[in-house]
């Protein structure tokens, strides 16, 4: 990683919080967010003068104001684009993108899924409420069908966007999930993101009690959680249910739900996780029905579904700015200036 | 022998299909003519398509050079010679022959077909019927010459067919008394991994340059001196090139790590062709995903530290505006380049315009002053893009930086200065600090600018961003007075500006007089002509023309003050026009032409005439038909 971690005492979560009064609503998810943030990068032995935090416009966009780093709040949709800029004059930077489901998906779309295939070394935190917040209520690129809000009163006629397919369709490089209200996850996974070298997507379950309270409860909440919310570890087989006691078997291409208990099955039988298997992360992406609705639905994954080892732009570039000087030398501005004909009048 | 006949100027144009390789043709030509030392002034001219159908009129592509012994400011209104490769490229360019020019044309594109291409009515043949009458036509069948000259080498006819342009030039060469050496350089160095399309090439260059020989039939050979330049060494360059020269400059002069983030766009993408081969020069060049992500990056690189430029034509310049805004707000240096071209919407995207002048002063959300810059010519944009970037750096502020696609594959003969002689452009970033005094983003020096404070440096951990700030700390603030007090703020830093920039000097003619004509950009060649025309007929007639068009210079208004009438010709509906009168309350007569191509001497020179002969009555708004 570009900060070093070594020779240095670690700071506090207090060390990296500004001055600055936080002003989302009482309840907010992002409260968990931005604490457990403060609280890695102190562990980390980040320098907050070599850290950067970029966003756009949103509700989670606000978070720069709250670090004591240097922080930009962007422009809608835009962070990763000037992310990518920052990076590329400077990369030394510590570079973390906070982005949302409205700024990430929809308007910052595009800029989004060319920032993962060039795999930029920094880090994008995308909060997904599945809602606009900041506009007060309309539904998002990642709402479910058919949903009520301000602008949609007879429902909704989107199809919602699964970010975590959409990241490894566009070749990320490290793909994970987790969710607000399980801080140690969250932690251990903002951890992963900035052990990664590249682009690390990390959507992040968080709750909108004003707009959109409970879009997650299935997967966050104790009493469902064990039921619907797989936790990947790699080398690990997948397993979850609250006694333990389901698991997922791949039959050919296809995933199963087995019963543990009913003796057709041990976890030896079970599917495997593996990180670096994009084939396989391709499967657990679709893992996408909602198990509230569906009682067969496939448990939502959460973790590092994928992760890839892949050169970044940032380095590739600085790389054939170093083999041009080498090959050409060092750019004489007088030989540029003059060109291959000249000529002199006397 | 042939009779050798002296010129003083003489405007070629070379034209063909778009894959005949007339702008190769132009451009070797145009190289060999910069070597012998005449002045001269160039216009590229080709279709949006790449390969517009073969033949047709849609299709043709040419390349038109003016040169002399004597100062050449535009690339000429009337063409002396035409070359015509098929009946198409002489239907399109026939309107604009002198009197008694010469034509050169390939006999061989005139079979049916290309005449049925070309529109012309059944069984006509301009070559055949008076169509011609009065002009000297010189008719060679260059595709069979071309085929019998390459009738030993082992190429297909499509590639031999290829090598024909390079008959033309070697005639155009024998013609005007020149050397065939340097072109056949210029092809060893273009060719130089190919030596059978090299060989092919040169071998028909040689038939052509020797055609008078043995043809026989050529009587007469043209000269034109060298012109009389000021001394000192010079080279041919192109507008988009003299502007990527002129950012890597910059670059060195400031010691900064130049940036440049940009969307492929006509007319503006070789500027990017430009940097992206210099990168032992430490240039980083970023092709973006679109013209939202080119500014962004360059924001981007700007707040780490860099040189940051953006380059794009008027569409890319409507979708950076919301980007632009927010360079305002954050006050980072940022040059955005527009190199102008027909509009609106997709509009002209090959031809030329200035229509985007009133977009760079006024088109953002909110009030977002930004400086204006503008090139006048095809080796000035070194000279405006260093300017733009030095006020960028200077004053801590995005800059736009207006060329347009005349000057842009324009190319002229360019006294180049010497790196020493280039002045240093002075950068202060904030200074490191103790932890004990809060970092002020927003504080400012007398000029108001404030500093560059770039991440990674102790102690000045801060937040920027698009929300209105609070004057010093930089926090988010509501505060109505604030509000103001920034807007109003932000303002007087571009408007002080006008303290740092040269004083409107006149370009030719006096002081006072009865007329200006004012100009901006690419016009500067063709005002110069007109007003010294003018000045030869014993009017009164000045000629002023703005590199910086917001702010203006301090002097700009006693020098309108002092003429009785004020002429501001452009490539657009008014713009200037309605600035100038909006500043200084002063009327202007306005002369407009939104074709798609540059202003006449003619038209020019006899609406400004006309200004002279209706003796105090009122004017009225002419416009070019």
């Amino acid at each position: 990683m570009s900060v070093e971690i070594t020779n240095h005492i670690p700071l506090k979560a207090k060390d990296f919080a500004s001055d600055q009064d936080v002003r989302w609503c009482p309840g907010c998810g992002d409260y968990s967010i931005l604490k457990q943030v403060q609280t890695v990068l102190g562990k980390l032995g980040k320098k907050p003068h070599e850290t950067v935090f970029i966003s756009g416009i949103g509700c989670s966009s606000r978070f720069p104001y709250y670090m004591e780093t240097y922080g930009m709040h962007s422009i809608h949709g835009r962070a990763t684009a000037i992310a990518s800029g920052l990076r590329m004059a400077n990369p030394n930077l510590g570079v973390w993108v906070i982005t949302g489901d409205g700024d990430g998906l929809s308007i910052g779309g595009n800029h989004l899924i060319h920032l993962l295939r060039r795999n930029f070394d920094l880090n994008v935190l995308l909060f997904n409420n599945q809602i606009y917040g900041l506009t007060k209520g309309q539904y998002s690129p990642t709402s479910e069908e058919n949903k009520r809000t301000a602008s949609t009163p007879l429902g909704s006629l989107d199809h919602p966007l699964n970010p975590v397919a959409l990241a490894l369709g566009s070749d990320a490089t490290f793909v994970a999930r987790t969710m607000d209200r399980d801080t140690k996850h969250l932690r251990e996974m903002l951890m992963r993101s900035d052990a990664h070298r590249g682009t690390s997507f990390l959507e992040i379950y968080q709750n909108c009690n004003i707009f959109n309270d409970g879009a997650f409860f299935t997967f966050t909440e104790k009493q469902s959680k064990p039921d619907t919310a797989l936790f990947l570890e790699n080398g690990q087989p997948l397993v979850f249910g609250t006694e333990r006691n389901k698991g997922i078997r791949l039959d050919g291409c296809s995933p199963k739900i087995v019963d543990l208990n009913d003796g057709d099955f041990t976890e030896s039988d079970l599917w495997v996780h593996d990180e670096n298997d994009l084939y396989k992360a391709q499967i657990l992406s679709r893992f996408f029905d909602d198990p509230s609705e569906n009682k067969h639905a496939f448990p939502r994954p959460f973790g590092v579904i994928y992760q890839k080892n892949r050169p970044c732009y940032e380095d590739m570039l600085l790389a054939q700015l170093e083999s041009a000087t080498e090959q050409q030398g060092e750019g004489d501005l007088d030989v540029l200036i003059a060109g291959r004909n000249s000529w002199e009048i006397k | 022998m042939a009779q050798q006949i002296e010129q003083t100027d003489v405007v070629i144009k070379i034209a063909g299909d778009s894959g005949d390789g007339m702008q190769l043709t132009g451009s070797f030509f145009t190289g060999d003519t910069a070597l012998f030392g005449n002045d001269l002034a160039t216009f590229p001219d080709f279709p949006a398509e790449i390969r517009a159908p073969i033949g047709t009129l849609a299709g043709v592509s040419g390349f038109q050079i003016h040169f002399g012994s004597r100062t050449i400011h535009t690339p000429g209104d009337y063409y002396h010679v035409l070359v015509a490769m098929n009946a198409a490229a002489l239907k399109t360019n026939l309107p604009m022959l002198r009197k008694g020019a010469a034509i050169i044309v390939n006999e061989d594109g005139f079979d049916s077909k290309n005449l049925r291409l070309a529109k012309y009515d059944n069984g006509a043949n301009p070559l055949e019927d008076n169509t011609l009458e009065g002009y000297e036509v010189i008719k060679l069948p260059i595709t069979k010459l071309t085929r019998e000259a390459l009738a030993d080498f082992e190429l297909g006819t499509k590639d031999k067919d290829r090598c024909k342009n390079m008959l033309v030039l070697g005639f155009l060469l024998w013609r005007y008394n020149r050397s065939f050496e340097t072109t056949v350089k210029f092809l060893e160095f273009k060719f130089q991994k190919i030596p059978q399309v090299l060989e092919a090439n040169k071998k028909v260059l040689l038939k052509g340059y020797h055609l008078a020989d043995t043809v026989g039939e050529f009587t007469s050979r043209y000269v034109v001196k060298p012109a009389k330049l000021e001394k000192g060494t010079y080279r041919n360059i192109m507008g988009n090139d003299a502007l990527a020269l002129g950012l890597i400059a910059a670059a060195k002069k400031s010691g900064l790590s130049l940036f440049y983030g940009s969307y492929p766009i006509t007319p503006a993408s070789s500027i990017l062709h430009g940097l992206a081969k210099h990168k032992n020069y430490g240039v980083k060049t970023f092709q973006a995903e679109d013209e939202i992500a080119a500014i962004c990056s360059a924001i981007g690189a700007s707040y780490g530290g860099d040189l940051a430029i953006t380059g794009t034509s008027g569409p890319g310049m409507a979708l950076k505006a919301e980007a632009m805004g927010l360079a305002v707000m954050l006050e980072l240096p940022l040059v955005i380049v527009d190199v102008q071209r027909g509009g609106p919407s997709t509009g002209l995207p090959t031809k030329t315009e200035q229509s985007d002048l009133l977009q760079a002063l006024y088109g953002r959300n909110g009030e977002c002053p930004m400086p204006v810059v503008a090139a006048k010519s095809p080796s000035d944009c070194f000279e405006a893009a260093f300017e733009a970037c030095k006020i960028a750096l200077q004053h801590m502020t995005p800059v736009i930086l207006l060329s347009d696609g005349y000057i842009a594959n324009g190319s002229e003969p360019w006294k180049f200065p010497k790196a020493k002689d280039i002045p240093t452009i002075e950068v202060k970033f904030a200074e490191r600090q103790d932890n004990e005094s809060p970092f002020m983003p927003y504080e400012r020096d007398e000029n108001r600018v404030r500093k560059w404070a770039v991440p990674g440096t102790l102690g000045q951990t801060h937040r920027v961003g698009g929300l209105e700030k609070e004057d010093l700390t930089g926090e988010v603030s509501y505060n109505p007075a604030n509000h103001q007090h920034m807007v109003k703020t932000r303002e007087a830093k571009v408007d002080l500006i006008a303290n740092f920039i040269p004083e409107q000097k006149m370009d030719a003619g006096a002081d006072s007089g009865e007329l200006l004509i004012l100009g901006w950009g690419s016009t500067f060649g063709i005002c110069q002509s007109v007003t010294k025309m003018l000045i030869k007929e014993g009017h009164k007639v000045s000629h002023a023309h703005l590199r910086y068009l917001r702010p203006f210079p301090k002097n700009l208004h006693t020098i309108l003050k002092n003429f009785d009438k004020i002429l501001i010709p452009e490539l657009n509906n008014g713009q200037l026009c309605k600035v100038i009168r909006d500043h200084y309350l002063v009327d202007v007569q306005q002369y407009n032409k939104i074709q798609g191509v540059p202003i006449t001497k003619h038209e020019l020179f006899d609406f400004a005439k006309n200004l002279f002969t209706v003796h105090r009555s009122p004017f009225t708004i002419k416009k070019c038909q």
